[in-house]
């Protein structure tokens, strides 16, 4: 056994670095920092990676993908978050654009994956809605045929970014059917079509980045219905999956350890600095132990990958394991900012408001992408056979 | 990155498991255990003919170079089946300083691994705990040679080893690294008293007294006063292995009772079903794939010689306790009653990881090495 990555790994993590630090630059990372220019700002990262045709680790080359190896992916990931640039929206490249590759006609694939790859179509996810979080099966936006077209009727809920969202891809229920699962329909929605109206939900972290949106006979072709009509569960499946295996964010913990214990080093409590603390010291420790068996997690996970098995059932324990060390991370550095992380708005404090922005939004971690209480669900089910 | 076994280690792995299967079955474990020293010679000579006590020594000694892999896999099959044998105390510990000792390695590792020299380190005192620095024992010069005096605690294989390697004062302050000597005793030599104790596990250890017991220069296993980092090492070692054991525990704990939930009816329903329930068998395996994680990434970097060693060991052992705690406790909790009865492995296993995370330091001993490192 080793953990150790090849030589050819470690030749590719060195362009990876080379390239990151050329593209990522100052200027572009204070654009992305500040509200105002977010959206443009994001797009244009997205810009640079696809120009160097890095934009899409796991697609295929034939759609534009780099067909890296798991083991490449993540030594992708290690090099993005070590110097602080963002992940591209997940929403095209991760999430849809997987799903119209693998289920899609051709004539999707040649009007969406091209735009997604460019960054020019924003896309949002319309799964959740007020009656099915958790219990996603128990949707019940309501999609009818009428000639070429599907009438859709309903509500999406904590969509986020759909107020900048282009396109929609949308569990719509197509038949009422017996088992709740079956009945769905996966639909790529226009978001500009008559009878959308989105409005906006202000989160705990004070930004408005999630939204309910509603549906009020909105017309979509059937062109744009993914594979089958009712068989959009299978096609919904493959794309939590996937979802959830991304979520671990070992990259970005180290990160923001690293920023705690610099943080840490500086801070002082009775003259001494915080991270002399024997109490913060043993916090830190237990928090950075649960990273390295994360870490390890990850990679044995990968291996498995890249012998073609999985993502399994794992994931869901990396979803956990991953959401867990985040929030540990967020609260120590929420307690380190005491009563600075409490002030709304520029107080001159440092940290503060980083702080407590990232702990309210890290929130998020443990709900979305099936809850960490549904992931014990189905590790209960599917390892443990109860 | 590799994470599958080479045929050889699976191998291993296979026949150790096999053998534990045949030899302990849970009633011959409880009749070994009650009287010293709690194991069987008899298998002690099938462990040799096996090889088993050759993994962890170079080749060049005759031993199998098996590194921290080898016997990792050995360790975590001896842990499914809570086995008595003292592989830590007379291999890892008292054959694996005899290793690091130029002086001694030629006389001592073949009969470590031919089984026929028992050993133990008698490392711990009643005023240092886990702090092999703490220690108040002395080998002061007389004559040609050296004398020596003190106490020893809770001697891992005190009471079956035939050999003892003890630790002792030769220079400097009680809690010096420098100034540490170490000294090969016979077990049956005059001055020397030994005291055996069992512990909740069932294993007997021994508190050993030495009183003016002379002591010859050849009998020490590094020049005098240098012996902190071997001593260190092998600690480290027994470590490692100590915890590849508890992850074997570990496992027979989570699956029996995960077996048990889902056969146990209350309410007309396994207990299995019940959903709180389910969530704390799943909390149970993420701490026990944590520990599994842990001791791949420290095996991996000891075998590896890496510079991360060490903070990969102590986060192990951090881990190995918290985990332990976890999964012991709530194996005998989802018992119910039946987890409280002697009969059961449950709650010997729970006992045995106790003594592991205690064994070396415990895990808020272990945490504050590890900031202490990172510092």
């Amino acid at each position: 056994m080793d953990t150790r990555f090849s030589d050819e790994d470690m030749a590719f993590r060195d362009l990876v670095r080379a390239f990151l630090q050329q593209a990522w630059t100052p200027e572009l990372a204070a654009r992305i920092d500040a509200d105002a220019s977010y959206p443009q700002a994001i797009v244009e990262w997205q810009r640079r990676l696809f120009e160097r045709g890095w934009v899409a680790p796991g697609w295929t080359k034939a759609h534009g993908g780099c067909e890296w190896s798991p083991t490449q992916r993540y030594i992708y990931e290690l090099e993005r978050s070590a110097i602080g640039a963002p992940e591209v929206l997940p929403f095209g490249i991760k999430m849809v654009g997987p799903v119209i590759i693998k289920y899609g006609n051709a004539e999707q694939q040649a009007r969406f994956l091209p735009r997604i790859l460019r960054g020019q179509d924003w896309w949002c996810q319309g799964y959740s809605e007020p009656g099915a979080g958790s219990d996603l099966a128990a949707l019940k936006t309501r999609a009818e045929r009428a000639g070429d077209h599907y009438v859709v009727n309903g509500s999406k809920i904590w969509t986020t970014y759909a107020q900048h969202a282009d396109w929609m891809f949308c569990l719509v229920r197509t038949e009422a059917s017996a088992r709740r699962q079956d009945g769905i329909s996966f639909l790529l929605i226009d978001m500009k079509t008559p009878g959308i109206r989105i409005s906006p939900i202000i989160s705990i972290d004070g930004e408005h980045s999630l939204n309910e949106v509603f549906f009020d006979d909105v017309r979509v072709p059937v062109a744009h219905l993914i594979g089958e009509q009712d068989k959009g569960w299978t096609y919904a499946k493959s794309l939590l999956a996937h979802e959830r295996t991304a979520i671990a964010g070992v990259g970005d913990s180290k990160r923001r350890i690293q920023r705690l214990r610099e943080l840490a080093r500086r801070e002082t409590s009775g003259g001494k600095p915080l991270l002399d603390d024997p109490l913060f010291q043993a916090r830190l420790a237990d928090t950075e132990i649960e990273l390295m068996a994360l870490e390890t997690m990850e990679l044995r996970a990968l291996w498995q990958a890249s012998k073609g098995q999985g993502p399994g059932a794992e994931s869901s324990l990396l979803k956990i394991k991953g959401s867990e060390v985040q929030q540990a991370i967020q609260q120590l550095m929420m307690d380190m900012a005491g009563l600075f992380g409490a002030v709304l708005g520029d107080s001159g404090h440092d940290f503060g408001n980083e702080a407590r922005r990232s702990f309210m939004y890290g929130r998020a971690a443990t709900i979305y992408g099936g809850s960490n209480e549904v992931q014990k669900n189905i590790t209960a089910k599917a390892v443990l056979g109860l | 990155m590799n994470f599958d076994l080479s045929e050889d280690d699976a191998a291993l792995q296979d026949s150790v498991a096999r053998w534990v299967q045949q030899r302990y079955p849970f009633d011959a474990r409880r009749k070994l255990a009650a009287q010293a020293p709690g194991f069987s010679r008899a298998h002690w000579r099938e462990m040799a003919q096996l090889g088993w006590l050759a993994v962890p020594f170079d080749e060049a000694l005759g031993g199998l170079d098996g590194g921290a892999l080898g016997t990792m896999l050995l360790m975590e099959q001896l842990g499914k089946g809570l086995v008595l044998e003292p592989y830590v105390g007379s291999v890892l510990l008292f054959g694996g300083l005899m290793q690091r000792s130029a002086a001694q390695r030629g006389e001592w590792v073949p009969k470590v691994i031919d089984g026929s020299a028992l050993g133990a380190l008698a490392c711990f005192e009643r005023d240092g705990r886990d702090d092999l620095a703490d220690v108040q024992t002395r080998l002061q010069p007389a004559g040609d040679g050296w004398r020596l005096d003190g106490d020893k605690a809770l001697v891992l294989n005190g009471a079956g080893a035939d050999q003892l390697i003890v630790s002792a004062r030769s220079s400097g302050d009680r809690f010096d690294t420098a100034g540490l000597s170490l000294v090969r005793i016979d077990a049956s030599a005059a001055g020397v008293e030994r005291t055996p104790l069992q512990l909740m596990d069932g294993q007997w250890v021994a508190n050993v007294r030495f009183r003016d017991v002379p002591v010859a220069a050849s009998q020490l296993l590094f020049a005098p006063g240098e012996a902190w980092q071997p001593l260190h090492d092998a600690a480290d070692q027994a470590m490692l292995a100590l915890s590849a054991e508890a992850l074997g525990v570990m496992q027979v704990l989570h699956e029996t009772t995960l077996d048990y939930v889902k056969t146990r009816k209350q309410f007309g329903v396994t207990i299995g079903s019940f959903q709180v329930l389910q969530h704390r068998l799943v909390d149970m395996y993420s701490a026990l794939e944590q520990t599994r994680s842990l001791l791949i990434r420290a095996v991996c970097s000891a075998d590896a010689g890496s510079a991360e060693a060490r903070r990969d060991l102590l986060a192990l052992k951090v881990m190995v306790g918290k985990a332990g705690r976890l999964i012991g406790g709530e194996a005998v909790q989802m018992h119910g009653g039946m987890g409280m009865t002697d009969e059961l492995i449950v709650g010997h296993g729970m006992k045995r990881l106790m003594v592991i995370d205690t064994s070396f330091g415990n895990a808020d001993v272990q945490r504050t090495r590890f900031a202490a490192l990172a510092a």
